[in-house]
């Protein structure tokens, strides 16, 4: 095989990957914070999806530019979500947030199979057969375009969480519970903020996957799968673990799906999340988990 | 051994056993084909989610891949029937074997690892995800085109080769379920019941009194492994046809689950009392969309879903324990 095949899907993988992580950054930020792990991800990514194929196809609005608007519409999804029903079960055995999450899940891909039909959609962009050529390397311009949103997004977040005075009380809620509420914080207005803010990630990737995948009803659960192999590969609740490992998982799936069948491509991350689990349980760069 | 069995039973239980019990096998006289069919099918959610709750109702283990046992035990003793004809009695012993053998994977590394909680959950829906896609390119099991049972025109019942009419397999897994009840309720007052009990509720506490805890959730493991591998070797007789993509998927395992939850976990009429409602509903449901000339794929999934979600929010300990409680079906903590 030429090698600039390989350099070239690995390249694809990459850019992939980066939507993958901020994907899956978004399901770090919700576990590290509020300690429920989000079952309902995929699905959550699927309306984000299915927004930006019907203001498309109705509308025509570019992915790229709904972008914000669709994270927004998102961030109150998850922010009402949180505030309204998760924020009760903080403190329930984690089966049963488990179980909740499955069950919004399977209410959202099921309602969009109801409303949207089994058929996979499109967005059919005007740039979407165009790409970049660098040397031998040819890149997909939908492909860098949504690698590079990917990259900014996770770099606002960051930065909120980083330099702005509520990111420091999110972070407070996320390192000592009791103690946030013993300095008079409002726990439960932070954790729906933070909610809101994983959703509004999952929002902005599902927006950016329209370019690069058809959207089905069905594709929901793939992805929680998918970001949970990420994140658990990055480490729980680790934001810089989560973009390093999309990236990792976006790479081997490119791979494996060039040296094998496309279709086995998945069992190379199951693979990968199962020698994560158990070699190194709290990921590439998470801390021990107590 | 019967005596012992009723120990500590109320009476109003043992009668709404008894009741229970009469009205299951009196069921075929009355019950027209599509109802039996329906039984079945609540009798093999109530069965593979008895043998579920072994693992997370008694032990606390929360496993999320269920599918896998299901899909192994299907698939061993379908391979073994169809390429040597061996039937499906001594395919089950192979099945439990695998089944069992896979459980014990799975439990020893995570287990050994300290694999705990969410991890565990994850770690088993990786398993079951890397076996579906395992056998979708597997071509001993003719991969994703997918395996098939011969269908003959049968004169009369088989048990032995589990050919017949759906009125054998009924009892079948009626049969199948009672005995999965009693095991259930043998295996919680044995002393590795309350072992298990005691590593469900503070494994640190249960390793401080001596418990050899990694043992007691092998066996969990193992056990539930092997319990819901006859609910796979039920379902590859009973349907005849199996893709890697339906059986092991994660749907089949959360539909595994959703009766235990509903009906409570832990308990023993939970499974048997969930399984009920749910696929009464889901089927009422069913036949009210269909009275409306209306055909809606996914609202079935739907409803589940709410469901799961009410059950999830208002009890969160299931529906069977509040009955339990007023109703004086119930002694003691179990």
């Amino acid at each position: 095989m030429p090698f600039d095949v390989f350099l070239n899907v690995a390249v694809a993988g990459v850019l992939t990957g980066l939507v993958y992580g901020l994907m899956a950054l978004g399901l770090s930020v919700i576990f590290g914070v509020v300690r429920v792990v989000n079952f309902a991800h995929g699905e959550m990514m699927t309306i984000a999806m299915y927004l930006a194929v019907v203001l498309f196809s109705s509308f025509h609005l570019d992915p790229l530019v709904m972008l914000v608007p669709i994270a927004a519409v998102l961030f109150a999804f998850g922010y009402v979500l949180q505030a309204g029903l998760i924020n009760r079960f903080v403190t329930r055995p984690e089966h049963s947030q488990f179980l909740l999450l499955v069950a919004l899940g399977i209410i959202i891909v099921n309602t969009l199979l109801i409303v949207f039909g089994p058929d996979a959609r499109t967005v059919q962009t005007s740039y979407a057969y165009d790409s970049f050529q660098l040397g031998p390397l040819i890149v997909d311009a939908t492909k860098l375009y949504a690698g590079a949103a990917a990259l900014i997004v996770a770099a606002l977040l960051f930065a909120f969480f980083r330099f702005t005075l509520i990111g420091k009380a999110v972070r407070a809620c996320a390192d000592n519970y009791t103690g946030a509420l013993v300095i008079g914080l409002n726990v439960g207005r932070l954790y729906a903020l933070t909610f809101g803010l994983g959703a509004a990630c999952v929002g902005a990737a599902g927006t950016m996957m329209t370019l690069i995948i058809d959207v089905t009803p069905s594709v929901g659960p793939t992805y929680t799968l998918l970001a949970f192999i990420i994140v658990v590969t990055g480490g729980l609740g680790s934001m810089p673990g989560a973009l390093i490992a999309g990236v990792l998982i976006g790479l081997t799936e490119a791979l494996a799906g060039l040296l094998f069948t496309p279709s086995a491509k998945s069992m190379f991350a199951f693979g990968i999340l199962v020698l994560v689990l158990l070699f190194r349980p709290q990921g590439i760069l998470g801390t021990r988990r107590s | 051994m019967i005596s012992r069995m009723c120990n500590g039973v109320p009476p109003r239980t043992m009668a709404l056993l008894g009741a229970l019990l009469a009205a299951f096998l009196a069921a075929p006289w009355v019950a027209n084909d599509y109802l039996l069919t329906v039984l079945i099918f609540i009798l093999y959610l109530a069965y593979t989610g008895q043998a579920w709750n072994i693992m997370m109702g008694f032990a606390g283990q929360f496993s999320l891949g269920h599918a896998i046992y299901v899909g192994l035990g299907a698939y061993v003793a379908a391979l073994l029937f169809t390429r040597f004809g061996i039937g499906p009695w001594i395919g089950l012993l192979a099945a439990i074997a695998v089944a069992a053998a896979c459980g014990a994977i799975i439990g020893f590394l995570a287990f050994r690892f300290n694999v705990a909680g969410v991890y565990f959950a994850i770690l088993t829906i990786a398993f079951a995800e890397f076996a579906r896609l395992g056998f979708d390119h597997l071509d001993v099991v003719n991969a994703s085109a997918g395996l098939f049972l011969p269908v003959a025109q049968y004169a009369h019942n088989d048990l032995w080769r589990l050919r017949g009419d759906p009125t054998m397999f009924y009892y079948v897994i009626l049969a199948a379920t009672v005995a999965a009840f009693i095991l259930c309720r043998m295996l919680l007052h044995s002393r590795m019941g309350y072992f298990w009990l005691a590593i469900r509720e503070d494994e640190q506490a249960a390793r401080a009194a001596g418990i050899d805890t990694f043992r007691y959730k092998m066996y969990a493991v193992m056990i539930s492994a092997a319990v819901t591998s006859f609910g796979g070797v039920f379902y590859a007789f009973f349907y005849n046809n199996l893709f890697p993509e339906q059986v092991f998927n994660i749907s089949n395992s959360v539909e595994i689950i959703l009766g235990p939850v509903i009906g409570g976990i832990g308990t023993l009429f939970g499974p048997i009392l969930g399984a009920f409602v749910l696929t009464g509903l889901a089927e009422s449901l069913n036949s009210v969309l269909a009275a409306f000339g209306l055909d809606l794929p996914g609202a079935k999934q739907v409803f589940y879903g709410v469901c799961l979600l009410l059950v999830v929010v208002a009890l969160p300990e299931g529906v069977w324990p509040p009955l339990a409680r007023r109703f004086g079906l119930k002694r003691g903590v179990q």
